[in-house]
């Protein structure tokens, strides 16, 4: 029964048919979608199984940490397929943002064995790497015996896999030879535009083409439309502040957070004249056209006042802009997208990128079933599972935004997203120095900016007074 | 006959030297003390090295440079100032209020008990979700309070997220939590006190100002210096209903010494600053309930004719 089907499905598995081409073959046989979708996972489980030795571990159980998130559900979604692959049994422990990262700093830095695998974000592995509690990776994507042939390293965003890779010393480049994989990318943001279509053109404004043009058109639009306000941005005294927006317009105008000098000390590189410039005109735009509260907004009030249409517009996640876009939101399938660059004489946007990625802990009681579990959860079909059939959206695989299925579900109800994501994804990488005292100099970042904004400090003395602080933090930490 | 020395189980056998059993019987005191100690004497030990958990090659004894750092960090100054104002204005403004309620809920009755009920409400949900609770309340857009406020002509006040009105905003979320519990202890010492001095003064005619300068008060000193103390201690170590609603901003405007020692070790993992930081703490809470049980002994004393 099905023979034909399965035959076709595998065909398509081996790159003898397209995707559309085997998805009108399915067609033409009457099958439904959810027969298809069964026959689809599982040839796809018999053509992962058929070069790589998946059975290896079968029997062992794994433990992982999942911050609440659609990522870790469209993974928890397809988690079967992984231990009908494996035989390795998995169990999970999800907890809300709030107090993720607290609980995998608590569980790596007492050493405990309970977790095998987490997921993190790039910056923390800056605190979790030097500090000896997670894995680096090479050894097992280096080692031909224990990964899959059909993993393809090669397949992930260059940009996005080097940033997960640091060698360790202050300052070090990214991605460097020497560096090592802390992290596997899973899914990444960029930082763009999300704007309210209908607010744009019932106001008449075009979408800001540099920061001087977002300040004046988010003005507009919040005079214009009344009882909203222009533009969305983090505002509360966080690291979680400087990162989205704020830092991706920053590194437009070639602003660095830090200076990296021959002898390999790091200085504060937040006082210069264009950074000064930059901060003044970031600082007008929340005062005059962000929200009232914006102190104490994080990634959510930003979203969902975008999804409420409370706001006209945000420069932060371009994941934020997607989610807003659907489900129960007043303002679903209203929001445009667009890749922004603040400087006027950038040829393209330069997002800083946040990346939801996947450690082992050093910890872990079984460290090669742990890489399974990894390598099948960042594999190129779990991805592909996930960009179709749930909301992991900003894959770190090319052959991803390559398939047609997938751009066609954006294109569908997200238009523009897929042109946001191609003007800037060239330009999207980690724009701080990677250091170990990274949460201490964006979380004082954030208060000074705060300051500025409440006018409890001018622009200059405030970005002199926080480099005098960086400065002597560095200095106490023997990095300066 | 079995021996005056011993006590005897009968079902076991098992015999205890009644000079052993009072140690015997103090041990799961040690025990806790033990186990209080040994955090606490680490804490000091963490405080006096150079420990930050993303450096562990350079983890070494650097003695007071923890301690010497913070004279001169202007921010530690800053935090010590906030930590003491919000502490001296939570603790004034709750005692002055829960002394009202208790003064006015003092006489027994149905209509009293039900209302000292009610009114003890707020202590029962958790700090940090009052403050969740309050920052949608204050919310300058659609916040209840926010829409009260324009109506007494206050437009665009931004509670929490200005830096001149921070401070009052999470003020009067903690007045809101925890002046119930000044309340309720005082209006139990209020209905314990002898009812004759009070009867004596009704019977002479003296005036209620003095009644309640001359007679309640010294008579309630002890209850108001145990209310205060229990909320001072609280207070200064306040975390949840900050961090909750400002995470300690807007700049550094309520930067506590809790927030600011969460911070040191979770986000920055400073595990040695962090610990100094709530070793300072400590030495300021010691000192200030040395003060308050000091005082409160020498009460007690002069209640009992000793002094």
């Amino acid at each position: 029964m099905y023979e034909k089907e399965k035959d076709l499905i595998s065909a398509f598995l081996r790159g003898e048919v397209d995707r559309r081409g085997m998805l009108k073959g399915l067609g033409a046989a009457g099958l439904t979608a959810g027969t298809a979708g069964t026959l689809f996972n599982m040839m796809s489980t018999r053509a992962l199984a058929a070069d790589f030795d998946w059975k290896a571990h079968s029997g062992k159980s794994l433990k992982l940490l999942l911050n609440k998130h659609p990522y870790a559900d469209a993974m928890i979604a397809n988690l079967q397929a992984f231990k009908d692959l494996t035989g390795i049994e998995v169990t999970y422990d999800v907890f809300p943002e709030d107090v993720y990262f607290d609980k995998v700093t608590a569980a790596l830095s007492s050493g405990s064995a309970e977790y095998d695998a987490f997921m993190t974000g790039a910056y923390m592995t800056w605190t979790y790497g030097p500090a000896g509690w997670i894995a680096d990776l090479n050894e097992w994507i280096k080692d031909p015996t224990k990964t899959n042939p059909n993993y393809n390293w090669d397949d992930f965003l260059a940009g996005v896999k080097n940033s997960c890779a640091w060698n360790g010393q202050p300052g070090g480049a990214l991605g460097s030879a020497d560096a090592k994989q802390w992290c596997i990318p899973w899914a990444f943001e960029q930082n763009n535009i999300t704007y309210n279509r209908e607010m744009f053109d019932k106001a008449g404004v075009e979408l800001p083409k540099n920061l001087d043009d977002m300040i004046s058109v988010a003005a507009k639009l919040q005079k214009d439309i009344g009882g909203i306000y222009g533009i969305g941005v983090r505002g509360s005294r966080s690291w979680a502040t400087i990162h989205p927006g704020f830092l991706s317009g920053y590194a437009n105008f070639n602003q660095k957070d830090l200076n990296v000098g021959a002898d390999g000390k790091l200085s504060a590189a937040m006082n210069t004249a264009e950074s000064k410039a930059y901060h003044a005109k970031f600082v007008q735009m929340i005062q005059e056209s962000g929200p009232k509260d914006w102190s104490t907004y994080t990634w959510y009030q930003v979203g969902t006042d975008l999804g409420a249409g409370a706001s006209a517009m945000i420069f932060d996640a371009d994941c934020l802009g997607y989610f807003m876009n659907g489900g129960d939101n007043k303002m679903a399938g209203k929001l445009g997208y667009a890749a922004f660059a603040a400087n006027p004489e950038a040829t393209a946007s330069t997002p800083n990128i946040w990346i939801w990625s996947l450690a082992m802990s050093n910890f872990s009681k079984d460290k090669d079933a742990t890489w399974y579990f990894l390598q099948w959860a960042s594999g190129p079909e779990h991805a592909l599972f996930g960009a179709t059939k749930m909301d992991f959206v900003d894959p770190v695989r090319q052959s991803i935004w390559k398939d047609e299925i997938f751009r066609e579900k954006l294109n569908g109800k997200y238009p523009g997203y897929v042109e946001m994501f191609d003007a800037s994804a060239a330009g999207a990488s980690i724009k701080f120095t990677p250091q170990p005292l990274f949460f201490d100099v964006t979380t004082e970042w954030a208060a000074t900016l705060q300051k500025m904004v409440a006018k409890q400090v001018p622009i200059d003395e405030g970005l002199d007074q926080l480099a005098e602080s960086i400065n002597r933090q560095l200095q106490e930490a023997g990095l300066g | 006959m079995a021996s005056t020395e011993t006590l005897r189980r009968p079902a076991s056998g098992f015999r205890i030297s009644r000079k052993m059993l009072p140690y015997v019987l103090s041990l799961p005191a040690l025990l806790v003390c033990i186990g209080i100690l040994i955090p606490f004497f680490t804490a000091v030990i963490y405080s006096f090295q150079r420990y930050r958990l993303s450096q562990p090659w350079s983890r070494q004894f650097n003695w007071g440079e923890n301690y010497l750092n913070f004279f001169t960090d202007p921010a530690f100054w800053n935090t010590l100032k906030v930590s003491l104002l919000y502490a001296g204005i939570t603790v004034t403004l709750e005692l002055l209020l829960g002394l009202g309620i208790a003064l006015l809920l003092q006489r027994r009755s149905t209509v009293n008990n039900f209302i000292s009920i009610m009114l003890l409400l707020p202590l029962m949900i958790a700090p940090a979700l009052a403050a969740l609770m309050w920052k949608l309340m204050t919310n300058p857009s659609f916040g209840i309070l926010s829409y009260l406020a324009s109506l007494i002509g206050l437009h665009d006040f931004r509670w929490a997220s200005s830096p001149d009105t921070a401070l009052l905003t999470v003020v009067l979320v903690d007045i809101w939590v925890y002046t119930p519990f000044i309340m309720i202890l005082l209006l139990a010492g209020l209905r314990s006190l002898p009812t004759q001095p009070f009867e004596a003064a009704a019977l002479d005619g003296v005036p209620r100002s003095f009644v309640f300068f001359r007679i309640t008060l010294p008579m309630l000193t002890p209850y108001i210096l145990t209310a205060t103390l229990f909320r001072l201690l609280d207070s200064i170590q306040q975390f949840d209903i900050i961090y909750a609603m400002t995470q300690g901003g807007p700049g550094n405007t309520l930067t506590v010494f809790q927030v600011e020692a969460y911070l040191n070790f979770f986000q920055s993992t400073n595990v040695g600053r962090s610990a100094a930081l709530l070793i300072i703490l400590w030495a300021i809470t010691y000192t200030l309930s040395n003060v308050f049980i000091k005082n409160w002994l020498r009460l007690r004393e002069r209640a009992r004719g000793e002094a």
